[in-house]
This record gives C-alpha cells, sequence and structure tokens, in this order.
C-alpha cells in the first residue's frame, strides 16, 4: 500500500458510452495498415503489390527484439505499399489492402498450444499484441521479464482513467471469459505471487463483473481494487504505487520493481488469441467528443480510416475542429482524416472547433496548482523557467528537478488557471535535453560516473 | 473539408482564470470591507474609493506609458488596492493613502515586470512605506468610536490593544467579544477590526480552493501557542491573535500566490516564520504589530523555502530532489 498520497486532477469523465455495447463495424473498401503502431522497430512488410492476403495473414515482420508482427486486419489484395506522414512528421511504411468483404481468415492459422514459459511467450510475440492502453510496448518484451525472474507482480489496468473512453469497459463487462482465460494463462506461465485488477470507482458494473469472475478459491491470489476516480490513475508509475506502494525510478522499468503492468484489453485479447489463434486485426474503438453526432463504441478492423469509422457512426458535426488518437489528455492530434485506426487506437476523440482552441495565456502567478496536481511530484513550472535559460544552466536545473519523470499526463496544463503550456513545455525540454546529450556523449558518461 | 486544428496534449483545460480567481478574492474581502463602512462610514468608504482608483490608475498609466499590454481587467491591482486600504486605519490622509498605493502597484509590483514577477506583496509593502514615510499612518490604531466622535480638532489616539496586554494594564483591554466583532472601543485598521467578517471571507475561500489552509493555520497558530508561552494567559494569547491585523494578513497577504512558498510544506514553513517573527517583533520589538515586517521577511526567504521543501519526485532517488 502507498505510504502518500499522490496529486490528482479531477476532470469530467463524460463516459456517454458505458452503456454503449460495441458493434462491430463492416469490413471498409480500404485499409491502410502502418508497419509502426508500437513503441521498437518498424515491422518489415512479407507482402508485395498484388498478392491476395487473407484476414490475419502476417503482412510485417517484426524489425528486431523490440517490436511486433503485423497482420492483414481485412480479405483482400494488397494495392500499394506506401509511406504514411504521421503527426509527428515521421514517415512509416504502411500497406494499403483493398477489401474483398469477404473477411475470409488465413486458413493456415491454428491455435497456439503454449506447453512452458518460452512457447507462451513466443505465441503472444506471434499474435502481435501490443500495449493496447495505448502506449504500443510489445507485450512479449515485457512478458520476457520473467526469464529473469523478476516479476512477483502483475497489474491489470482496467482505470480507464481518460475521459470519453469506455473500450476498456466494455471490454471488461462484455469479454469476462477471454479477461478469465488471460488471467490463467497469466497465472501458468508467469511465477507472480500477486494478481491486481485496478478498476476506477466510477465503474461499479466492471468491478461487481471482475470480483464475480475471480471468486473462487482457486483465485484467491487475484483481488480487484476499486481505486478512486481521479486522472491519472491509470498512469502505470501512478498505478503501480497506488496498487504495491513501489516507487519506478527514474529511467527504470516496471519489471524492476517486480510489477508486471498489463492493460485489460490487452489481457483479454491473449485468452481469446489462445482460444481462436487470429492475432490482432481488430479493436473496440470509443468515438466521441463533442462533435460526434451519436457516441458509441465500435469494433473496428485495424486501418480502417477515421473517415469511415465516423461514417459508419452516424457523422461528425459541421464545425469539426480537432480529431485526436485516444482521449482528450493525453490523446495525439491529428493533420487528416483519412489517417487509418491502430492497434493502439482505443478511442476516437472529434472536438468541436469552438472546444479546440486553447485558452488564453496570462502570467504565471505561481499558484501552485500544478505543482499540488502533479502525480509524480514534480515542479513544472522549473521545467518552464529552465526553457528560458543559457543551454548549460537549461540541462542543469532540468536534471536537478526531474524532467525525465514527467509522464506527460497534462495535469498540470488543465489545472493551470493562466492556461500555460506547461506540459507543452515539458515535451520541448525532453526534446532539448535528448539533444543536448547526443551532442555531448562525454557528459553522459560523465554523468553516468 | 475542414482544416483541423492540431496541437499538444491537453486538448481540454479547467474552466478556472487567474481573473476568477481575483474576483474570488474579491467576493471574500467584502464581508470584511462591508464591515468596515458599516464601522468607520464614510472615512472607510472614501479610503477604499482612494486606494481602488489609485491603483488601477497606476496599473493604466504605467503600462501606457512603458507600452506593456494593458491589464487592469485581471482584477490583481483592484485586490491590491482593496488589501492596502484594509489595512489602513481610518484618520489616513487620502493623499497619503494614494501614494502609498501608487507605489504599491508602480515600484512593488510593475517595476518588477508585473503580475507574477513581484517578490514581494504589494499591498502590504505599500503598508510598510506609508508606515515609514508618513508619521500619521504609523501613529496608532483609531477605534470606530473614537473615529466617529472626533472632530479634526482633537484626534484622539489610542494604542492597538497589543501594548497593554500585561497583568498590570489587563483592565483596559476591550472585552474578546468586541474584538472579535469589531464593536466597542477596540482600534485597529478598517479592515482588521471585524475578525468575524476576516473569517467569513477565509471560509470562502477554503470552499473555493483559492487557498488552502496551510498558511493562514500555522501563521496563527504559531502566534497563538507562543504568546501563551510568553504571556502564560490565553486570554492574552487571543488577543495577539485577533489584534494587530494579524488575521487580516495571515488570511490575505500571507497566502499571495506570487510571493510565497507553492508546495505545501514550503508552507507550512512559511507560515511559522510568519508566526514566529511576529511573536519577536511584538514582544521584543519597537512595533506593537509585526506581521507586515514578518511576512515581508519571509517573502524575501521564498525562493530558498521552495528550494529546501521540495518534494521528492515519485521514483527519484532520496535526497536527489533538492539541489
Amino acid at each position: 500500500m502507498p505510504l502518500f498520497k499522490l496529486g490528482t486532477t479531477h476532470i469530467p469523465h463524460r463516459k456517454n458510452t458505458a452503456d454503449s455495447m460495441p458493434l462491430r463495424m463492416p469490413p471498409p473498401a480500404e485499409v491502410l495498415i502502418p508497419m509502426v503502431q508500437h513503441i521498437g522497430a518498424p515491422a518489415a512488410p512479407t507482402v508485395k503489390e498484388g498478392d491476395f492476403v487473407y484476414l490475419g495473414q502476417k503482412i510485417g515482420e517484426a524489425g528486431s527484439y523490440v517490436s511486433a508482427p503485423i497482420h492483414s486486419s481485412v480479405s483482400g489484395t494488397v494495392k500499394k505499399l506506401e509511406t504514411l506522414m504521421r503527426t509527428d512528421g515521421r514517415t512509416v511504411p504502411a500497406i494499403r489492402i483493398a477489401s474483398d468483404g469477404l473477411m475470409t481468415p488465413d486458413p493456415s492459422i491454428t491455435v497456439p498450444v503454449p506447453t512452458d514459459f518460452e512457447s507462451f511467450s513466443a505465441a503472444v510475440r506471434e499474435s502481435g499484441a501490443v500495449g493496447l492502453g495505448g502506449a504500443g510496448f510489445p507485450t512479449s518484451v515485457k512478458l520476457d521479464a520473467e526469464k529473469k525472474g523478476l516479476i512477483r507482480t502483475v497489474i491489470i489496468n482496467g482505470a480507464e482513467c481518460e475521459p470519453y473512453i469506455t473500450s476498456d469497459t466494455q471490454t471488461m463487462l462484455n469479454d469476462g471469459a477471454d479477461i478469465y482465460d488471460g488471467m490463467m494463462l497469466l497465472k501458468r506461465f508467469i511465477s507472480a505471487e500477486e494478481f491486481f485488477i485496478g478498476i476506477e470507482k466510477n465503474k461499479p458494473k466492471c468491478i461487481e463483473k471482475m470480483r464475480m469472475l475471480f471468486a473462487e478459491e482457486e483465485n484467491a491470489d487475484v483481488s480487484v481494487v476499486a481505486l478512486p476516480s481521479t486522472y491519472p490513475q491509470g498512469g502505470e508509475k501512478i498505478l503501480i504505487y497506488n496498487l504495491t506502494g513501489r516507487e519506478v525510478p527514474e529511467g527504470k522499468l516496471p519489471a524492476d520493481v517486480g510489477c508486471l503492468v498489463l492493460n485489460v484489453t490487452t489481457l483479454a485479447f491473449i485468452g481469446r488469441y489462445f482460444r481462436t489463434g487470429m492475432p490482432l486485426v481488430e479493436k473496440c474503438v470509443t468515438v466521441d467528443g463533442s462533435a460526434v453526432l451519436h457516441p458509441k463504441n465500435l469494433i473496428v478492423p485495424i486501418g480502417t480510416p477515421i473517415d469511415a469509422v465516423f461514417e459508419y457512426a452516424g457523422g461528425v458535426s459541421e464545425d469539426l475542429g480537432k480529431v485526436l488518437y485516444g482521449g482528450p489528455m493525453m490523446g495525439l492530434a491529428i493533420c487528416k482524416t483519412s489517417d487509418p485506426i491502430l492497434k493502439t487506437t482505443n478511442a476516437i476523440t472529434a472536438l468541436k472547433a469552438k472546444d479546440a482552441l486553447p485558452k488564453p495565456t496570462t502570467p504565471c502567478i505561481h499558484c501552485g496548482r500544478c505543482v499540488a496536481a502533479c502525480p509524480m511530484r514534480l515542479n513544472p513550472t522549473q521545467f518552464s523557467k529552465a526553457l528560458r535559460l543559457p543551454a548549460d544552466d537549461m540541462m542543469e536545473l532540468l536534471k536537478s528537478t526531474k524532467l525525465g519523470l514527467c509522464i506527460e499526463c497534462g495535469c498540470c496544463s488543465f489545472v493551470c488557471p493562466a492556461g500555460r503550456p506547461l506540459v507543452e513545455n515539458n515535451r520541448i525540454a525532453k526534446a532539448k535535453f535528448k539533444a543536448h546529450l547526443s551532442a555531448n556523449p562525454v557528459a553522459v558518461k560523465n554523468q553516468k560516473a | 473539408m475542414n482544416k483541423l486544428i492540431v496541437s499538444s496534449s491537453p486538448h481540454i483545460r479547467s474552466s478556472l482564470t487567474t481573473q476568477r480567481i481575483m474576483l474570488d478574492v474579491l467576493i471574500a474581502l467584502l464581508p470584511t470591507t462591508v464591515a468596515s463602512i458599516v464601522l468607520f462610514r464614510l472615512k472607510a468608504l472614501w479610503l477604499i474609493l482612494t486606494c481602488c482608483l489609485t491603483a488601477l490608475a497606476t496599473e493604466a498609466l504605467f503600462q501606457l506609458i512603458a507600452k506593456r499590454e494593458q491589464t487592469i481587467t485581471d482584477g490583481s491591482a483592484l485586490v491590491t488596492g482593496l488589501l492596502l486600504a484594509l489595512s489602513l486605519h481610518a484618520n489616513v490622509p487620502l493623499w497619503q493613502a494614494a501614494v502609498g498605493t501608487a507605489f504599491a502597484i508602480a515600484v512593488v509590483k510593475l517595476c518588477f515586470g508585473g503580475l507574477g514577477k513581484n517578490f514581494a506583496n504589494p499591498a502590504l509593502t505599500g503598508r510598510i512605506f506609508m508606515l515609514i514615510a508618513f508619521a500619521e499612518a504609523a501613529g496608532g490604531a483609531y477605534s470606530h468610536k473614537t473615529v466617529l466622535n472626533n472632530s479634526a480638532s482633537v484626534i484622539e489616539t489610542m494604542a492597538t490593544p497589543l501594548n497593554k496586554i500585561n497583568e498590570a494594564s489587563a483592565k483596559y483591554l476591550p472585552p474578546l467579544k468586541d474584538m472579535f466583532l469589531g464593536t466597542g472601543n477596540c482600534g485597529g485598521a478598517i479592515g482588521e477590526v471585524c475578525s468575524l467578517a476576516l473569517l467569513i471571507g477565509f471560509a470562502y475561500l477554503m470552499i473555493r480552493r483559492v487557498i488552502s489552509w496551510h498558511t493562514p493555520v500555522t501563521v496563527v497558530g504559531t502566534v497563538f501557542v507562543l504568546s501563551w508561552i510568553l504571556t502564560g494567559r490565553i486570554d492574552f494569547a487571543l488577543y495577539h491573535v485577533l489584534g494587530g491585523g494579524l488575521l487580516l494578513a495571515a488570511i490575505f497577504m500571507a497566502t499571495d500566490y506570487v510571493t510565497t512558498p507553492i508546495n505545501k510544506t514550503g508552507k507550512l514553513v512559511f507560515g511559522f516564520g510568519c508566526g514566529l517573527i511576529t511573536v519577536l517583533i511584538r514582544f521584543f520589538g519597537a512595533y506593537p504589530e509585526g506581521i507586515s515586517f514578518a511576512i515581508l521577511f519571509m517573502n524575501i526567504l521564498t525562493p530558498y523555502i521552495e528550494k529546501w521543501t521540495a518534494a521528492r519526485p515519485l521514483g527519484a532517488k532520496k535526497g536527489g530532489a533538492k539541489k
């Protein structure tokens, strides 16, 4: 249990779609499947123009250890191997596939039968599973901490603290069997002593459902924990601290404090994969926001253009101003609605132009709301101050004030009455810090020593 | 198709603005303002109007001359003017109040870069400037009875009750009830005599979450405990809390965002320091009150307090956060 209460922020929940059973969207005419939908190296395309592909057929091979394979989300013909420019300016290879509308599954798909940890991890790797909460870290790489005997605690993240998003809620309400199967696999192959499922209190139905699911005697090591409904409860480091009291040190991973954290939808996917053998080709996506006319949850083939999703969901308002991958606190704004749904897309948030404009900025009045809100106990004003200093002093201050620990949850910017771009400045500062380190390798060496 | 707005997250913001915070402070000062006008009548009204209008005019004029963006609408100048007026006694000549306010706004606030950049509280420093510059401002505390009954020729000054707190003169002290309500013959600045009104303002600020309890409670707590120890009597300690503008300063000046520590531990240290210095000045110094100087001194220490009390970030090495 945690020693101290961390800073949190009360943000509007806006869970309008909490009771919206996800509808399965029919295959679109075309999908565009990027080779990077995860943290790590891009996958290498294994098909060429004109090839026929089945639903679930592998079309991209994992590019390195930290990477994930990519599968076709429809059956049809490879139309083009192209490049896609993402919002961050990075271009990634992508495969455009024209759907034949039949969704014929790959006949070579077999149900994996894991016998030991090695075969379990290998199968998870082949499934294309990545962290479905939004970060997209390859799941098998996370699991491999087991090989070093590091994992003592497994945490299933069902907090879903972002406004609007209810796709994890739907998973918990409707895919109990998948979650149960996934949990049994983890219990069989991961030598952890305790298993937590953390869910925010604003989802009482999910909490009840999960408690019923793991009520038997043999699941006494699984505890379903009701967490306060405050943002960012689902942040990995926050969740670990609130459930176990352990702090993930700067620059380390959850495995370093004995934790494996999986999103509840990732877990459900693993459970389903070992029953059907169908790789990660579709995603439950919440479509909501002030510009969405009929908010709902949809199950969408990966690679479906956001345009098509909007159309199927019932359209968006005329004065559409902003479209996000994810929710409004940490979501990524996109430039064009022809961009595809990704493995990591748990929501598409569309805002009207009037809701998309930034708040006017006035001088910092040193009110301390950002400091009180920061879950990592940082002082965001220091980072913004550092940006105005000469390079060396800037780096010194950024280092001593622990910029590296910022999880970019956005609480500081949200609460700031002066509308200051605090977390935005942190991102700039992080980029400058990284550039400084790569330009001064000697400094890095000294710093480590 | 519409052009999409692309920006860095978060994409939603709280509706709170600086202007709204300043409005809340003004609302919290309303009971005190009303009480001062009820007790001191027109004298208080003219004083308040003078200070508020001077504050706004000084800021507007300064920014016009300095070719800076006009910011009088953010409400901070009004807060400074009102606070300064409430911390003066009723017989201060209006021209002196105007000079003091102009000093507070032009020198203490705008010369340092305006809202958010000043290191000392403008209202409080303006008051200290007046204490030093004008004998009348420092002259003492008038009760509302003195003020309303006197004619211009007979100014009966009555020292703030704090001078009388000892066993020998205890019988001259006004009853505690009068100290709390500002009635009877207890003297002081127009905004400090009615403790009840100040506490209503404090409650409002707490409910609106404009301030936290940390600073005011430690300031008042420290003064109460130390003066109880030093005098040995709990009722004397209460006089120390209710008199000398302690509540006005603890609630509205020691909680000024700009000039006090940003973190909770820092606020506790700041509050304790203010209380300690106040007691030292009151018991061993020349001035009967002392909270103004205590806060000004702690304002100067604020950056250091922040540095020393910075929280250890989650996941940072023990002792690694300070530097």
